[in-house]
């Protein structure tokens, strides 16, 4: 009778199988967590998108919890996450921009036309720092501690929603 | 005979046009950049290393295969690190720090993928085992498992057979 019963292993070890891929199947295959968390903010140095002539590197983004947002002016959802970006200023929180591939004259129409959110913007028209920060594709949002660490990546647009249940705990989680 | 020339010159145009869009296909597809390698060598290297890293945004095409403008700028960096005469385990670290180990369609053997690649030699082993053990309990079973009236009919059987 015992014996019999070891029938079953196969059944069950089906059932386990198919009820794993059915919940994987449930998942966002795209989602992962960034290679950079817990890691310090790439080193860099750049011009801001406002003053060619001013240098700017990591040391940056040290002393505040900073949310850094990567965009660009070819980027659609980008327009679409600004009012989430500015209600995130208005909270009071740090954020830095890095105009991603682009120009300086598209980039500074952009921020003229749907509202300004950063202290600044780091000017990346060669995609090194996107890169450094495996950036593969615009809105992508770092929030980096004070210690200039990455704490937090958030890939694609800030739903309005994100902001209060995603973005604004992590802010308050690191500061 | 005009009917024949304009065939003709139909014909041709046909043909032309198809060269044409056939060439410049090629040349828009994704993953053929014009680059000059120093040796046949170096240039093996670049195609296995750009065949095995997955693109970060396309899911499943390599970046030696895929158009989006990250797997560009990822090749670019291959090449370039390449000529600066950075080895294969070097370049698959420096991608994999800045997109993590999703990239790699083979992933590394470490602490978190034992368990993958352990499974399938496991599962060998397991087999293997169960063959040997399954081969065994017949061969003791078939002699066994005859009652001794059985086994006087087997005899009488065989025997028959032997003095016929």
């Amino acid at each position: 009778m015992k014996r019999r019963l070891l029938l079953f292993l196969p059944l069950i070890a089906f059932l386990g199988l198919a009820a794993f891929f059915y919940y994987r199947l449930g998942m966002d295959p795209s989602y992962r967590d960034s290679a950079l968390i817990k890691r310090d903010f790439p080193a860099f140095s750049a011009s801001t998108l406002k003053d060619p002539e001013r240098t700017v590197d990591e040391s940056l983004l040290k002393g505040e919890v900073t949310l850094v947002n990567v965009w660009g002016e070819w980027c659609p959802a980008c327009k679409q996450e600004m009012p989430q970006l500015l209600d995130l200023a208005d909270r009071g929180i740090r954020m830095v921009g890095v105009n991603y591939r682009d120009t300086r004259e598209k980039g500074r129409q952009f921020l003229h036309e749907y509202g300004d959110p950063f202290e600044l913007n780091i000017f990346d028209p060669d995609g090194d720092l996107g890169f450094d920060l495996g950036v593969y594709g615009a809105p992508e949002t770092f929030l980096v501690d004070a210690d200039g660490v990455i704490r937090y990546h958030h890939t694609g647009y800030i739903a309005p929603d994100d902001v209060r249940d995603v973005i604004v705990p992590e802010v308050e989680k690191w500061r | 005979m005009a009917l024949i020339r304009w065939l003709l010159a139909a014909l041709l145009i046909t043909t032309a046009m198809t060269t044409a869009m056939t060439l410049s296909s090629t040349a828009l597809a994704g993953g053929i950049e014009v680059r000059d390698f120093d040796n046949p060598v170096q240039k093996e290297r670049y195609r296995d290393l750009t065949s095995s890293m997955r693109c970060p945004l396309c899911e499943n095409q390599a970046i030696g295969d895929s158009d989006a403008p990250i797997s560009g700028d990822m090749r670019d960096r291959v090449y370039t690190l390449l000529q600066d005469g950075k080895s294969d385990t070097e370049i698959v670290s420096y991608m994999v720090q800045r997109f993590g180990e999703y990239i790699l369609y083979n992933p590394r053997l470490e602490n978190r993928t034992y368990l993958l690649w352990g499974i399938p030699i496991v599962l060998l082993l397991a087999g293997a085992l169960l063959v040997v053990f399954l081969v065994r309990a017949r061969r003791n079973a078939s002699a066994a498992s005859l009652s001794a009236s059985e086994r006087a009919r087997l005899d009488e059987l065989i025997n028959r057979k032997r003095s016929q």
